[in-house]
């Protein structure tokens, strides 16, 4: 089936610094925006569609264009966690192809390294009187302790190993190692150890939430960034190759009486995707996936299709992962585990899938021409979001 | 006497549940088809109806899965040590988030699968509701 080309990412810009002191949310967006602009060649009078997550100080879609000096003719503010951005690519290709915009962008700005925030951490909200909160803020759960939940359940159903998930840590970390910005971002952030890393190294490094590991967690950083999508006709005249956003899907999850809490979102979103785009798992080369945990990682390779439920310890044994290895390849900038997590990472799992696609990456496979970039937003466990998309090269 | 986060109100959906815990009963609900409806809410989420019936649950569950949370900055959490959090299998059919309690170490006592009963800890402060948790029998 020929893939159509019905929108395209023009140019991406991710902020280089994960520890930015004196520097705020909002600044960050805007620069990241643009400097994605100038990689496509375009001007910021050209940007007609607002893509926003609701980040950054007086932001969102009351705050955000006034503070660019834009007045957009499309504003989407989809705020669904750290899968946000994906959603908006998915949007993005919609509104685009209908006509509703042509130079769109979406940016991202965070300062939660500098501003100290216990992402996983914290505890869970003591906002105002909800439903869910009064249910579950008695006992102490963390973000952390969500995923936590998915992790013991998936080893009991299948047999998933520590060992196995810390494969995850240790491809992601080969490939941070080979990226200088996070190389920096954990120099910055004062990991213990700026280097390659075991399996060992990750049994050994303490429990977080049983059965986590400090290395099997994403960093806390400042970032940001930004993605600029257009249409097939600004993209014909870009600086670079366009990369085609050929598919696109969306889902949510949370916790249902009798549910399986080891499937994800994903396992709706990712055949949406996979069907629009008339492409298979087994064609993708680049598998960018939100990696917030190693558990994360290994349900999205499962419910993305790249093996069968339950299956997933045996697939990471068998010596996939790194670059430099066979068959698929995952988080080639070093993911949220080595190089950038400012708390919503979704933007990031597009702007290295381009770089891999346009043959940028510091990792790069050679030749890599198909890529998914799959977002997980809210709590794994509890209620989150899936955004799958799926990224051709041109 | 345990000090842990209180529900908020007004709140109206889980008003009645909490009333439940100082009548030392879970409660939950049903709506006419007999699906069972938790967290609970107005309406059911199988079918939409807004008559639902409450029950009382008999209290005894299966550990579906925990984590023992080893840090949370969260103040009244922070001093704790480990501590479990898990989602309990009512016999009944809901699935509920709570804790574990009555075990000598939570990273070695607590295993899924495991059958717990409810109980109702009382917590400081007038007026306080009390908290369901877990502890196995």
């Amino acid at each position: 089936m020929a893939q159509e080309r019905l929108a395209a990412i023009a140019g991406i810009h991710e902020y280089p610094l994960r520890v930015a002191p004196g520097v705020s949310s909002m600044q960050i967006k805007a620069e990241s925006m643009k400097r994605a602009l100038d990689d496509a060649g375009l001007d910021w009078g050209d940007v007609d569609g607002l893509y926003d997550a609701l980040d950054g100080e007086g932001g969102g879609g009351l705050g955000l264009a006034a503070y660019l000096g834009i007045k957009p003719r499309l504003l989407d503010t989809t705020q669904v966690g750290g899968s946000s951005y994906e959603f908006h690519a998915s949007h993005a290709l919609r509104d685009i192809a209908a006509g509703r915009c042509n130079v769109a962008v979406t940016t991202y700005g965070s300062t939660a390294a500098s501003m100290r925030v216990p992402i996983g951490t914290g505890g869970m909200g003591r906002g105002g009187a909800s439903w869910q909160q009064n249910m579950e803020s008695p006992y102490g759960g963390t973000l952390i302790s969500n995923y936590a939940m998915v992790a013991h359940r998936h080893m009991h159903e299948y047999g998933t190993t520590t060992e196995q998930l810390a494969q995850i840590s240790v491809a992601t970390r080969k490939h941070a190692m080979r990226n200088p910005e996070a190389v920096k971002a954990m120099t910055d952030l004062q990991f213990v150890k700026v280097d390659e890393i075991t399996v060992e190294d990750v049994l050994e490094s303490r429990v977080i939430a049983d059965p986590l590991h400090l290395l099997e967690c994403c960093m806390i950083s400042d970032g940001g960034g930004a993605a600029v999508f257009v249409s097939p006709e600004i993209a014909r005249d870009i600086k670079k190759k366009p990369v085609w956003i050929i598919g696109a899907g969306e889902a949510t999850k949370y916790r249902e009486n009798g549910g399986d809490i080891t499937t994800s979102a994903g396992a709706q979103s990712a055949p949406a995707a996979f069907g629009q785009a008339g492409v298979t798992p087994d064609e993708i080369d680049i598998a960018m996936i939100y990696d917030s945990f190693s558990i994360t990682v290994a349900v999205m390779l499962e419910d993305l299709g790249f093996c069968a439920k339950g299956e997933v310890g045996r697939f990471i044994e068998d010596g996939h992962l790194a670059f430099d290895q066979p068959g698929l390849t995952l988080n080639t900038d070093g993911g949220g585990l080595s190089s950038n997590h400012p708390g919503m990472r979704g933007l990031f799992l597009l702007l290295e899938s381009v770089r891999q696609l346009r043959g940028e990456s510091t990792s790069q496979v050679d030749g890599a021409s198909l890529a998914v970039a799959h977002g997980n937003g809210g709590l794994l466990g509890g209620t989150h979001t899936g955004g799958t998309v799926i990224l051709a090269a041109d | 006497m345990a000090n842990r986060p209180q529900p908020s109100f007004p709140e109206p959906d889980t008003q009645h549940f909490w009333d439940g815990c100082k009548a030392g009963e879970l409660r939950y609900q049903t709506d006419p088809d007999g699906n069972v409806v938790f967290y609970p809410r107005g309406h059911s989420t199988v079918t939409g109806d807004r008559e639902l019936s409450w029950n009382v649950s008999s209290g005894l569950g299966t550990v579906y899965t925990y984590s023992v949370v080893r840090q949370n900055r969260m103040p009244g959490f922070q001093e704790l040590g480990a501590y479990a959090v898990a989602y309990i299998d009512l016999d009944e059919g809901f699935r509920m988030m709570s804790t574990i309690v009555g075990v000598d170490d939570p990273t070695q006592d607590i295993h899924i699968g495991q059958r717990v009963q409810v109980e109702f800890e009382e917590q400081s402060g007038d007026d306080s509701y009390p908290i369901p948790v877990f502890r196995p029998v």
